[in-house]
């Protein structure tokens, strides 16, 4: 998954968790990043037509813009769901934040072939508790 | 969350190889499923470059599969049994099995690429990152880039049977 594709996802997860548009210091505190930095990336988003600024209000990504993000969400889904169930990982959240980068699309679909993940996908991935509301761990740290 | 492709740890290192022995690991049980899957006749039409190819993807995964082993051995790290994979993955692996000799090809094709992209990008993060790891640096990109060159001309193989039955 490509740096813009991992803010794409965090923004649509961002405006689900604030239930409207997504503030850069939220960004810039689920990603990591500075504030600077989301706001270069928003730049590039919005001139790819991805998403929409608005001074003092913040991010909200346009149709397209969700569409890849679902798509991105499916595929960090797929990585906590094989490291959760496949790999029996305790920490499946921290380990799939920290592989995401290196784990590509056509990878995940592959991953996809062997783990249960349900046709709604990414609808019901709860964006509070950063997994699939269905996903049951193996081994569950919580 | 971590921007940019890097390893900076053993552990996610070890976490990578492991993702790479079960992309092994189904490009193998899927390759020895679509022989399996055709029927009598279906097998008898079957050119014999393509059962060829299936049965060296499958021979070549398993190899793959073993140097990645033990590449994760030298880190480490928990690991789960691999014999709790296969079952995993023996279950699974027919949900999603094409139906027809191109399909055959296709998927095929599809495993030869993504096993490529997968090294590709974990070599490209191993070298983006500077730390130090339990196992040899070159031994491991070593590793890694000979596996890559092997998924590379098995990319170039599906490709020249499906120009051929085209």
């Amino acid at each position: 998954m490509n740096t813009g594709e991992q803010y794409l996802k965090a923004i649509y997860l961002a405006q689900r968790i604030e239930d409207g548009p997504a503030a850069t210091g939220t960004l810039a505190d689920m990603l990591d990043v500075s504030p600077a930095s989301v706001n270069e990336m928003i730049g590039k988003l919005e001139e790819r037509g991805l998403a929409d600024h608005e001074k003092y209000k913040g991010v909200t990504l346009t149709d397209e813009g969700i569409a890849m993000a679902e798509d991105a969400l499916q595929t960090y889904c797929i990585i906590e769901r094989f490291l959760a169930n496949v790999l029996e990982v305790e920490d499946f959240r921290g380990e799939a934040r920290a592989l995401e980068s290196v784990i590509d699309d056509t990878v995940a679909e592959r991953l996809d072939t062997i783990i249960d993940r349900r046709d709604e996908c990414p609808d019901c991935f709860d964006a509070e508790a950063d997994k699939c509301e269905y996903l049951e761990p193996i081994v569950d740290a919580d | 969350m971590s921007l940019g492709q890097r390893v900076s740890s053993d552990h996610q290192l070890a976490r990578l190889l492991q993702i790479g022995v079960v992309l092994e690991e189904v490009v193998e049980a899927r390759a020895y499923r679509h022989l399996d899957s055709l029927s009598a006749s279906e097998r008898a039409d079957l050119d014999d470059e393509i059962v060829e190819l299936l049965e060296h993807a499958a021979e070549e995964s398993e190899e793959h599969r073993e140097r990645l082993a033990g590449l994760v051995e030298e880190l480490d790290a928990d690991t789960v049994a691999y014999e709790e994979i296969e079952t995993l993955v023996e279950a699974r692996y027919g949900q999603t099995s094409p139906d027809d000799f191109d399909g055959v090809l296709y998927d095929a094709l599809c495993n030869e690429e993504t096993a490529y992209k997968f090294y590709d990008d974990l070599i490209e993060a191993v070298e983006a990152s500077d730390a130090d790891y339990a196992l040899d640096r070159d031994r491991l990109l070593d590793t890694l880039r000979s596996i890559r060159e092997e998924e590379a001309e098995g990319v170039e193989e599906v490709t020249e049977i499906m120009e051929r039955r085209e």
